[in-house]
């Protein structure tokens, strides 16, 4: 058939006047199946907040179970003991993710520079193992902690040994001291070839003529660098900085659950680590849903914060 | 940008610390390979430290003869290809329909748009799954990853890149949405899929913390889950190895030793991410690209 002479509707995204009105439906039923997988497992849950009021043990049905009304949240503030927890617990989740904010900007400097490299083959490999340990879980992180940083005859301990650097094996896993620094530390290892991937996409976006233009009025490498690569990518670096503001107090679990020891759990506890250790491991549902409820409001607050500053900084929302 | 000069101390100094953060994030890696191959006494002593000793690969023998340690591969491998194969398809068809003109299509998609930046917590997500039988359940590994809205996005925008024209013609001939999403839209996105099922498949092979929530079964447990198990109490399991082994493992140096086990798991463990890293990176820019693209 030759489309030219036929003369049907045609039915797209583009012309919704022409579409036929039961299309419509039949598109939507199509997509219900997916939408309610959507509902079960991200809308249902948020009924599960009503524990937040209850004193909910498992095994106890919901209606049997105390009605606690807010105690749960102002025994927050009102409890000394439960106080100086949440309190340890939000200086951890702070610091760690300050921390990590401090050094979102290590990727940019490895992209300015690794940009600068002259050889693309090299550019390349170098690109490619960075960016492996990004692949690898947590779980894989700490196999590899363990066996580097063993005290028993991991590799740093030994080699310090030889070279008689130290006298005994140093615990470094099972301490305390520098809990934030180490964890920050993995955190880079494992991110700061993939946090480039991004700069180094923007970098190759920047327009030729602009260095040409630079260099002409005399400018050398750092110049360039500084007024030109630098510049060009501070769009990409403000929206990653919002989006990590949004997830201020969204550290995530699994690295610090990892790595969690009798010894260093003081300084490794972040919140979401908490309503773990509360609910799941001690089964006190009622007081980590009332702490997982403020911690998914304030998060939100975070976001819509982090979306007004880039509105009102970029003329641009994020989202 | 490079510019033509000749080598300058600059560059030296770019080259020496480019070079020891390659290093930095390599060695681990190395240094996880040469202790699994080498003499099982030595590695346990921390000796193997910069290259093989005594090279032997029983290590990867033995460590299947630990029971249960083939039974989480087979989960492992189970939901990462379940898993992805459902995710992509899901991704693929979700983000083709919200490029029509679907009822009710712009509060849909913000309706699962905002499930990204919005949960209900863990404990009532747990509760949830354990209401809807989802604990020790293998439905649980592939059910919540299959709708996926950060990929719904991917696909989406690259559809709408798509000419419509391609689909206009398919529709001409009177071919329905579904014969138009096979035939036309599934060829000309693969490489938007390839991608996508390359971030879902790392997540499902990485995934450990829904098995630590949902799971106690030991049926169920997957390679990453064991491994961080055998972190914990590598001791016992030793002595399951020698058990299992018996008197048939007459070569003393290389009997298993927990440190031998924890470096053959974690092998296990990362070597397929290893085998299939080279072909998946050139799709890494792509994807990252297209997901800065606003929802």
């Amino acid at each position: 058939m030759d489309i030219n002479t036929v003369n049907t509707p045609i039915v797209d995204a583009q012309s919704p006047k022409r579409l036929r009105n039961n299309d419509k439906y039949r598109l939507f039923l199509m997509a219900v199946p997916f939408l309610f997988l959507a509902f079960l497992f991200s809308y249902l849950p948020l009924y599960g907040w009503i524990y937040a009021f209850y004193d909910y043990r498992p095994g106890i049905p919901l209606s049997a179970s105390e009605f606690m009304g807010f105690d749960w949240f102002t025994s927050m503030i009102s409890n000394e003991i439960q106080r100086q927890e949440v309190l340890r617990v939000l200086r951890n989740t702070f610091a760690i993710s300050s921390l990590n904010i401090a050094t979102s900007v290590l990727p940019v400097i490895f992209a300015v520079f690794l940009v600068e490299l002259r050889s693309t083959r090299f550019k390349k490999i170098v690109q490619t193992l960075t960016t492996l340990p990004n692949f690898i879980s947590w779980v894989l992180v700490y196999s590899f902690a363990f066996m580097l940083f063993s005290v028993d005859n991991g590799f740093l301990n030994n080699l310090l040994l030889d070279l008689g650097w130290i006298s005994k094996p140093l615990n470094i896993l099972a301490s305390d001291d520098h809990t934030w620094m180490a964890m920050t530390l993995w955190s880079i290892w494992k991110g700061l070839g993939w946090g480039a991937i991004m700069y180094i996409a923007a970098i190759t976006g920047i327009d030729q003529e602009i260095y040409e233009a630079a260099r002409v009025d005399g400018a050398g490498r750092f110049r360039l660098m500084w007024h030109v690569t630098v510049p060009g990518i501070m769009p990409t670096f403000f929206v990653l900085l919002l989006l990590s503001i949004g997830n201020f107090i969204n550290n995530g679990m699994e690295q610090f659950y990892v790595f969690q020891n009798a010894m260093n759990t003081n300084h490794i506890e972040v919140l979401d680590l908490y309503v773990y250790n509360i609910g799941m491991t001690n089964s006190n549902f009622g007081f980590a849903t009332a702490v997982s409820m403020l911690k998914s409001l304030v998060s939100l607050f975070l976001l819509f914060v982090a979306n007004t500053m880039s509105k009102v900084i970029r003329g641009d929302s994020i989202f | 940008m490079p510019t033509k000069e000749k080598f300058s101390l600059f560059h030296f100094i770019n080259y020496a610390v480019f070079a020891l953060i390659t290093l930095i994030c390599l060695f681990p890696f190395y240094y996880l390979f040469i202790n699994t191959i080498s003499n099982n006494d030595l590695s346990s002593r921390g000796l193997v430290m910069f290259y093989p000793k005594g090279i032997h690969f029983t290590n990867y023998m033995d460590v299947f003869k630990i029971p249960g340690l083939g039974q989480a591969a087979l989960m492992s491998v189970g939901r990462t290809v379940i898993g992805t194969v459902l995710t992509v398809a899901a991704s693929a068809f979700l983000g083709y329909l919200f490029t029509k003109q679907m009822w009710g299509r712009k509060f849909w998609y913000r309706f699962l748009v905002i499930t990204m930046y919005f949960n209900a917590g863990l404990i009532p997500w747990y509760l949830t799954m354990l209401n809807l039988g989802l604990t020790n359940n293998f439905a649980a590994y592939v059910l919540p990853f299959i709708v996926q809205p950060f990929f719904i996005i991917l696909v989406k925008t690259f559809v709408e890149s798509t000419p419509i024209a391609l689909q206009e013609s398919a529709q001409i001939d009177g071919a329905g949405y579904f014969k138009v999403f096979t035939s036309i839209i599934l060829p000309l996105i693969t490489p938007i899929l390839a991608t996508i099922a390359i971030f879902s498949s790392v997540t499902q092979w990485n995934s450990f913390t829904d098995t630590l929530f949902l799971v106690t079964d030991q049926k169920l447990f997957t390679l990453q889950f064991i491994l961080y198990r055998y972190m914990n109490e590598a001791t016992s399991i030793a002595q399951l190895m020698k058990q299992s082994t018996g008197a048939m493992d007459l070569d003393l140096a290389n009997m298993a030793t927990p440190t031998s086990i924890r470096t053959t798991v974690s092998m296990v463990v990362v070597l397929p991410i290893l085998l299939v890293y080279p072909f998946f990176q050139r799709f890494f820019v792509k994807g990252i690209m297209i997901g800065a693209v606003k929802g």
